[in-house]
């Protein structure tokens, strides 16, 4: 079983935890003016990032708060675990 | 061909000189500097498309690239199924014609791919799941491939070893089966597409990692390999786990997420039952192979992975439900287990056709289902390659797809492995 350091509660299992998209990824800012190929690339876009890339990640079976970890995927391997930026370190959407 | 074809000859010959002489079933030649189409991924899906190119299609100089040895990736590591019960017509044109070459296989490719058409059963444990049995079997009937749904009686006497008790914690009420359905050996697929697209002229390079693309006025116009460089106009991509990685290098990207999907085998036993049999339900799956084990899977593991193994959990939980079905198994001892990359789009149907880099054709997105796929996939793959536009079949699974809305939803419409 893999240890996911959640920011707010420690580590805990990874069963307790749902993957989300690469953390990189940006919402478009007015999606109403923006082309297809721009809302399409956030909606289906690219889920994959590179190896060692930054994931969002929920702790969704716990206190339900997103973070950001850099996990690689060919080793599994996590080095990073770190709130989301924002006034109160994304504790509020 | 016809001097390597496999005969009752041959066997009586190799057998007066002590089964020393039997020629090797593939060359192992040195990659050409350049070929007019190059196949990249050297499994099921990758070496069809290298046959049906030289075959059906006469381009005549044909590459397939493997990283590693044929077959080593996903077409070793699935669990041999084979089907066409599709609910969307599009999925099911695809796999229907997938089937059907497979029914042919062995004939066609002279070499024995263990076919046994014992049936596919998707169990139903309560009126939730026979309300959407009803609906599947209508519209798997409606796209004209067989389909019916049957009793637990029928069930008993097909699959004797099944709790049907009212006391299971999931009782079993009936079934949905596709008498057609069934197991193919899955290596035995991987080695006669490779010695028939060998017999046919093509080039079978192993241990030849593709680690970059070379790009001329926006098209493809060689592949950077580890052992050297090939010049091509013409790439078929279908590497699975590792199409976003291949996809990066060409300059584009891909909606997929991998995650790892794992299956095990029991000891052998007696043979018990034919059919594969699998519960949306409880996420199992298990099929009993010609040597008598037990091959069995479930769901994909939680984490994106490309790892190639996976979580004890997922494994605690599939053998939690087969032993629930079949508490007759819980003393078996489970001999391996492993896993494969799999490689899911959004709406968990393919994606077959151009890529955005021009040359680029690719053969990804299929999931947790592409080995059912194999022949199909490596037909219309090889299509597109010589023709230079997709197949009837193929083209509802475009890439523009996602950006057009044009979803082919088997991730709403199917149950959890397919």
């Amino acid at each position: 079983m893999l240890l996911i350091p959640c920011p707010w509660c420690g580590p805990r299992g990874h069963e307790e935890f749902t993957f989300g998209d690469a953390a990189d990824k940006r919402r478009p800012a007015q999606p109403q003016r923006c082309d297809d190929d721009t809302w399409a690339e956030f909606l289906y876009g690219p889920q994959n990032p590179p190896a060692g890339g930054r994931y969002l990640v929920c702790h969704s079976l716990a206190c339900g708060l997103w973070f950001a970890v850099d996990f690689d995927t060919s080793s599994h391997e996590l080095t990073d675990s770190r709130p989301l930026g924002g006034r109160d370190g994304g504790r509020t959407a | 061909m016809a001097s390597r074809a496999y005969s009752i000859r041959s066997l009586l010959r190799n057998a007066w000189s002590f089964q020393e002489e039997w020629e090797r079933a593939w060359r192992s030649p040195e990659p050409a500097s350049d070929y007019d189409a190059v196949i990249v991924g050297g499994g099921g899906h990758g070496l069809a498309a290298g046959y049906y190119l030289a075959r059906e299609f006469g381009v005549r100089r044909v590459a397939v690239l493997e990283r590693s040895w044929i077959g080593s990736g996903n077409s070793g590591r699935n669990t041999q199924v084979v089907r066409s019960n599709y609910y969307y017509p599009e999925s099911a044109a695809l796999y229907e014609f997938s089937l059907v070459l497979f029914e042919r296989l062995t004939r066609e490719l002279g070499f024995n791919v263990m076919l046994r058409q014992g049936g596919h059963v998707r169990l139903i444990h309560d009126p939730h799941d026979l309300e959407v049995a009803r609906a599947s079997c209508n519209a798997i009937r409606l796209n004209g491939i067989d389909a019916r749904i049957i009793g637990r009686e029928e069930l008993g006497r097909l699959v004797p070893c099944l709790d049907l008790s009212p006391r299971c914690r999931f009782p079993v009420r009936g079934g949905l089966i596709q008498e057609r359905g069934g197991i193919a050996r899955h290596d035995a697929v991987v080695w006669a597409y490779a010695r028939a697209a060998d017999a046919a002229g093509v080039d079978i390079v192993q241990d030849c990692q593709v680690q970059g693309f070379r790009r001329d006025g926006g098209g493809i116009c060689a592949v950077e390999t580890s052992r050297g460089l090939i010049r091509t106009a013409r790439v078929g991509l279908c590497v699975a786990g590792n199409s976003s990685t291949l996809a990066g290098l060409a300059g584009f990207r891909l909606p997929i997420v991998n995650s790892a999907l794992q299956a095990m085998v029991s000891e052998p036993v007696k043979p018990l039952f034919d059919p594969v049999v699998s519960s949306g339900r409880i996420h199992v799956y298990v099929s009993q192979s010609d040597r008598g084990e037990l091959v069995i899977g479930g769901g994909t593991d939680h984490l994106p992975s490309q790892a190639q193994r996976g979580d004890f959990r997922i494994t605690a939980e599939v053998v939690e439900a087969l032993v629930e079905l079949f508490p007759v198994f819980s003393r078996l001892r489970l001999m391996r287990q492993w896993a494969g990359t799999v490689d899911i789009t959004p709406d968990r149907s393919p994606i077959l056709g151009a890529a955005p880099t021009r040359g680029i054709v690719l053969d990804c997105g299929w999931g947790t289902g592409g080995y059912k796929a194999t022949p199909a996939a490596g037909y219309l793959l090889a299509h597109h390659l010589a023709t230079g536009r997709p197949h009837d079949l193929a083209a509802p699974f475009a890439l523009s797809r996602f950006r057009e809305g044009r979803m082919v939803d088997e991730s709403a419409a199917a149950g959890v492995s397919h």
